[in-house]
């Protein structure tokens, strides 16, 4: 009985081990070809697909092939960097007011649909993008942000066309919003009631006391939901692909210039690599994919152990 | 904290008041909080209304007759598509997802629920593109089942698996400790206080994560694009070697198309799926707030 339990149960952590070890294997050949290269140079470039293949290294390449991702890194920490620097004090600030300034039914009504923001599909975010967030930001913040801050190169123009790195970021803050602001709500609605008290007591009112008692109280939550947002947006896919124009072997120079991120990138170079026949190319694609999931499973395993170290309940998702 | 608040009132007389430093600060930090929930709460509604408003305006009874032709036509065959691929993501999902959950609640302690439970937060953390690209390289390639339904099953099923343990054991860990007391004290084994006791207790709850996990499943677009692939037809009903066709693939290719028609089917597709998720959502938050 709990035999046959434990071996469904291992399914799940078949899985998870499954698609490291498949990707492992199957990048082999490009990890070694690529060397520690991969990761510094700024050149994507599949060779020359119309001559026949040559042999470096004991490998075979189209000729002229060379890949190095850096303008995908630089890409994703940029882009990540943007969207945590958006969402960490809109959700502590959401959550301290849902946590303190509304009450009861009400609470729970508010602080429902703003979660829901975790709910709405990625592409859904990507369709909003394109539609609404792109022609605003545009013409009408782009071009504002450009004239009140062009005295920091990073903020000077060109606006460009809307696709880009500011864009994708604000996009990915909306989209990780919600796991900082609901675990940090949930903590601090679960502090003591006496630390509270005794703070009234001294004669701290309440904002002071939640920013001055609590808020510290929670820095563990605090780390550890950061780590979750930045796992999420680091691996957000359809959004990011739909808003950030896909640069190619291009680093951003400045706050609105296109960029691509590593996950965006598989999807948007699997049809392109197919034309290798070498394979390399789906090869070094599936490098970048197994980087993704060793970092991600790191920053995971990391959040979690914090949160658990800070006696949190986990919550449903 | 009635007292509290009361000395507290008197500490700040005395001072005479709150001084305008404090005064300032906390307004400012009152108004700064609200205004981050009041920018939430608009992307949200700026959100769904956008969707609905295009969307509706998309909807007519000839979307849900017709297939896909070119840039225009109908949905039929992506809706047909996202039900096929979800459900059979879930049936594939719901047994063993549920028997992790099980496991994780009735054996804590254990070492292997220890490793299921820190594994089942890691899979979720894991990018689905990341699982797509998995499916792409061992099922559509090295298996050779091309684009397929089996290979976008398998993979939503993948993703759909840590919801489903995780819902589980949480609605397992609801049922009392006391009725398990019971149903040992009345000599039933192991096997009849799990699956005749426990799970129909928890069942309500369970079907609830279960039907979130199909809202995630149904959300889906990077797992699909390299295992599943895309298709105007309807399902042959082949498992696999045939590709499939889904709603969140229409909402991201004909949003880039510069036709009319095609735009109106990505609106069309958004709202139908986006109803679906808010719809089960709203459900499934009604039916856990009761129970607590």
């Amino acid at each position: 009985m709990r035999r046959a339990l434990a071996l469904l149960a291992g399914v799940l952590p078949a899985s998870l081990m499954a698609v490291v070890l498949f990707l492992a294997i199957y990048a082999w050949p490009a990890i070694r070809f690529n060397g520690i290269g991969f990761a510094f140079e700024n050149t994507w470039n599949l060779g020359n697909l119309y001559a026949n293949p040559v042999t470096i290294a004991g490998t075979q390449i189209q000729p002229g092939a060379h890949y190095g991702i850096l303008f995908l890194i630089v890409g994703t920490l940029l882009s990540t960097a943007i969207a945590l620097a958006l969402a960490l004090p809109v959700g502590i600030g959401a959550a301290i007011f849902l946590a303190e300034a509304v009450k009861g039914r009400f609470r729970l009504v508010v602080s429902f649909f703003v979660e829901l923001l975790a709910a709405i599909p990625s592409v859904v975010y990507g369709l909003w993008g394109i539609v609404v967030l792109i022609p605003f930001l545009s013409r009408n913040v782009f071009p504002f942000l450009a004239r009140a801050l062009g005295v920091f190169p990073v903020f000077a123009g060109p606006t460009g066309s809307g696709y880009g790195l500011l864009t994708s970021g604000i996009l990915l803050s909306l989209m990780i919003v919600p796991l900082i602001g609901a675990t940090l709500r949930d903590a601090l609605v679960g502090q003591p009631a006496e630390l509270r008290e005794a703070a009234a007591a001294i004669g701290a009112t309440r904002f002071e006391c939640v920013w001055s008692v609590l808020l510290p109280r929670t820095r563990t939550v605090i780390i550890a939901s950061t780590f979750l947002a930045l796992g999420r947006a680091l691996g957000e896919t359809m959004a990011v692909l739909m808003v950030s124009g896909n640069a190619l072997n291009y680093l951003p120079q400045n706050i609105y210039a296109p960029i691509s991120t590593m996950a965006a990138f598989i999807l948007s170079q699997l049809d392109s690599a197919l034309q290798d026949p070498t394979g390399m190319a789906v090869r070094s694609l599936a490098e970048i994919a197994l980087i993704l999931a060793v970092i991600s499973l790191l920053i995971n395993v990391l959040a979690r152990v914090l949160l658990y170290a800070a006696g949190v309940k986990r919550r449903s998702f | 904290m009635a007292a509290a608040l009361e000395r507290g009132r008197a500490a700040i007389a005395r001072a005479g008041g709150l001084g305008w430093r404090r005064g300032l600060f906390v307004a400012a930090g009152w108004s700064l909080s609200a205004l981050a929930f009041l920018l939430l709460g608009v992307a949200m509604a700026w959100i769904i209304w956008v969707v609905v408003a295009r969307g509706a305006g998309a909807l007519s009874p000839a979307l849900f007759l017709t297939i896909t032709q070119g840039t225009g036509g109908g949905l039929l065959n992506a809706i047909e598509g996202t039900l096929v691929l979800a459900v059979g993501g879930l049936l594939l999902a719901v047994p063993f997802g549920m028997a992790a959950g099980i496991y994780v609640s009735e054996y804590p302690f254990t070492r292997w629920a220890a490793v299921i439970e820190l594994l089942a937060d890691v899979l979720v953390g894991v990018p689905s593109i990341v699982i797509g690209y998995f499916g792409y390289i061992t099922m559509v390639e090295w298996l050779g089942w091309g684009f397929s339904v089996a290979a976008g099953a398998i993979a939503l099923a993948m993703i759909a698996l840590p919801y489903v343990c995780r819902t589980t054991e949480v609605a397992m860990r609801q049922v009392p400790t006391e009725l398990r007391e019971a149903a040992y004290a009345l000599g039933a084994g192991e096997a009849s206080v799990i699956f005749k006791i426990c799970l129909p207790a928890a069942l309500p709850a369970s079907l609830t994560g279960i039907l979130l996990a199909l809202a995630v499943a149904v959300g889906e677009t990077a797992p699909l694009l390299y295992t599943a692939g895309w298709s105007n037809y309807l399902w042959n009903g082949r498992l696999i070697g045939s590709p499939i066709g889904y709603l969140t693939y229409a909402i991201w290719t004909f949003i880039n198309e510069p036709f009319a028609s095609a735009n109106a089917l990505a609106y069309a597709a958004a709202f139908l799926v986006t109803a679906f998720i808010l719809v089960i959502n709203i459900c499934s938050r009604f039916v856990f707030d009761r129970r607590r």
